[in-house]
């Protein structure tokens, strides 16, 4: 699970800068909506290892 | 491959800028002592000897490999081309430091800064390491860091990289800015503490099985609060010659920088000194040193940035959230981190780069920033982790089970810290 959260990060770092090429600086906003979006997947991958960590950790408590 | 135009530095502001970064180690000296401290008494040698070495391997190997990946400001880098627009992602500088001694002054201090930096940066996640991190981990740990991934950042960030050009090819504000490492340094420890803490995971007896976490209090309080005045003056230092070489900041506005370095780290300890106060009825000594320590990493990425308020306003929600985070990882997260880097260096400095996006006045800054900060979380935290758990498999990051039991000192050195005192047993491994 950690690692399934590790994987999702870098797909959240490659949406932001997908949105720097996609939206041109006339677009602002939406490419600042895209780049949060980008940021929220990277948050929700933490999330997701964070989870794991605790998993593993529950199992192996000393 | 075109190298970037950067105006050359007077002569007074060389000095200026020299004698700033002489006095930038008081930071790493600072930082090894709260490490220090927030051990155990029996690890105590080990943890500052650590500090040491790993100090003396990062210098090394960034000589070796390190400062050629970075380059300079000023200097060829290797660039590819992408939607029309150039991506600078790794330096090309002289192989070994070659010709360093004749090379411009900028490009001298700019490398002078990134050794300081790579320095600061690989000693954070030995503190969190703390009490089962072997010592040769914790070098190898450095040597990883100052060979690949501070190079890389560094790069991005201050040389020229692709990052500091977010303003010219994406018109957003002025680019990343991060004048004093928030980013290179501090929350590039602070992830690398996550993995060192992920990978080795925590000390024998810390989360015991059906129970609450266990109390495991640093043994040396005069050495955490001691280091962090000495901290203070290193990141005076820091931050300040760090707006004057990666934001070319006119030499009449340093004095600003180091008020609002110091109202940061101000508003930080008040306002962590006052919820440690509210929540157990007294305050905290070390989750205060850590509030003071957070918000001079908050104020890394914001002093040279914001006015005198702002940076105080930095400062207290920097102390605010660093006695919260400190509990949370540790009682909700299982997360051992005896030094508090994680919510220290990776959390203080991400909200230091969210501030200066935030109180900046371009249009744009801020979601410069916010790319620089999913770059750090989407791609330097895995890339770091991943290398850890190479690292851990021909490096075992932890030491076994009788060298934590009569503590790191007598495992790897021989012989303790204070071999006069009598170390008490630890109720924890009965």
């Amino acid at each position: 699970m950690k690692f399934a959260g590790l994987l999702v990060m870098p797909a959240g770092f490659f949406l932001t800068i997908a949105a720097l090429i996609l939206f041109p600086a006339s677009h602002a906003s939406a490419r600042a909506a895209f780049v949060l979006c980008g940021l929220a997947v990277e948050a929700l991958g933490l999330v997701v290892a964070v989870r794991g960590h605790m998993e593993a950790q529950g199992k192996s408590r000393s | 491959m075109t190298p970037n135009a950067q105006p050359a530095l007077s002569e007074a502001t060389f000095a200026l800028a020299l004698v700033l970064l002489l006095l930038a180690p008081l930071a790493i000296a600072g930082l090894a002592l709260i490490n220090t401290g927030l051990g155990r008494s029996r690890s105590a040698a080990q943890s500052l000897l650590g500090g040491l070495a790993i100090v003396a391997v990062a210098a090394i190997v960034f000589a070796l490999i390190g400062a050629t990946l970075t380059g300079t400001s000023n200097g060829a880098s290797h660039i590819f081309h992408l939607s029309g627009k150039p991506w600078n992602w790794l330096g090309k500088g002289p192989f070994l430091l070659n010709g360093f001694a004749t090379a411009p002054a900028q490009s001298q201090l700019e490398i002078m800064f990134e050794f300081l930096a790579v320095a600061l940066a690989a000693i954070i996640p030995w503190g969190t390491g703390a009490d089962r991190l072997r010592l040769t981990a914790g070098c190898a740990i450095a040597a990883i860091l100052a060979a690949i991934v501070f190079p890389l950042l560094a790069r991005w960030v201050w040389a020229g990289g692709w990052l500091s050009q977010l303003g010219l090819n994406f018109s957003l504000g002025s680019g990343f800015l991060d004048p004093a490492g928030a980013a290179t340094i501090h929350v590039l420890g602070g992830l690398s503490a996550l993995a060192v803490t992920w990978t080795a995971g925590p000390r024998r007896g810390k989360f015991p099985q059906g129970g609450f976490a266990t109390a495991m209090p640093g043994h040396h309080a005069i050495y955490i609060l001691f280091g962090c005045l000495l901290a203070l003056s290193g990141w005076l230092a820091f931050n300040a010659a760090g707006a004057i070489l990666w934001m070319h900041a006119p030499l009449s506005t340093i004095p600003v920088t180091a008020i609002n370095t110091l109202l940061s780290a101000s508003g930080a300890v008040a306002a962590t000194f006052a919820v440690t106060r509210f929540r157990f009825g007294k305050p905290d000594a070390s989750l205060c040193a850590n509030g003071w320590l957070t918000g001079l990493v908050a104020s890394s990425a914001s002093a040279a940035l914001v006015t005198p308020m702002q940076a105080l306003v930095v400062g207290v929600v920097a102390g605010i959230m660093t006695p919260l985070l400190v509990e949370f990882l540790e009682l909700a997260v299982s997360i051992d981190d005896p030094s508090g880097a994680i919510s220290v260096h990776a959390a203080g400095g991400l909200w230091g780069l969210i501030a200066a996006g935030v109180f900046a006045p371009q249009p744009g800054q801020l979601v410069a920033q916010i790319v620089g900060i999913a770059t750090l979380l989407g791609l330097i935290l895995p890339l770091v982790y991943l290398l850890f758990l190479l690292l851990n498999r021909i490096i075992p990051f932890r030491v076994d089970p009788d060298g934590e039991r009569i503590g790191m000192d007598l495992h790897e050195l021989g012989g303790g810290a204070y071999p006069e005192f009598v170390i008490h047993r630890d109720d924890s491994y009965r």
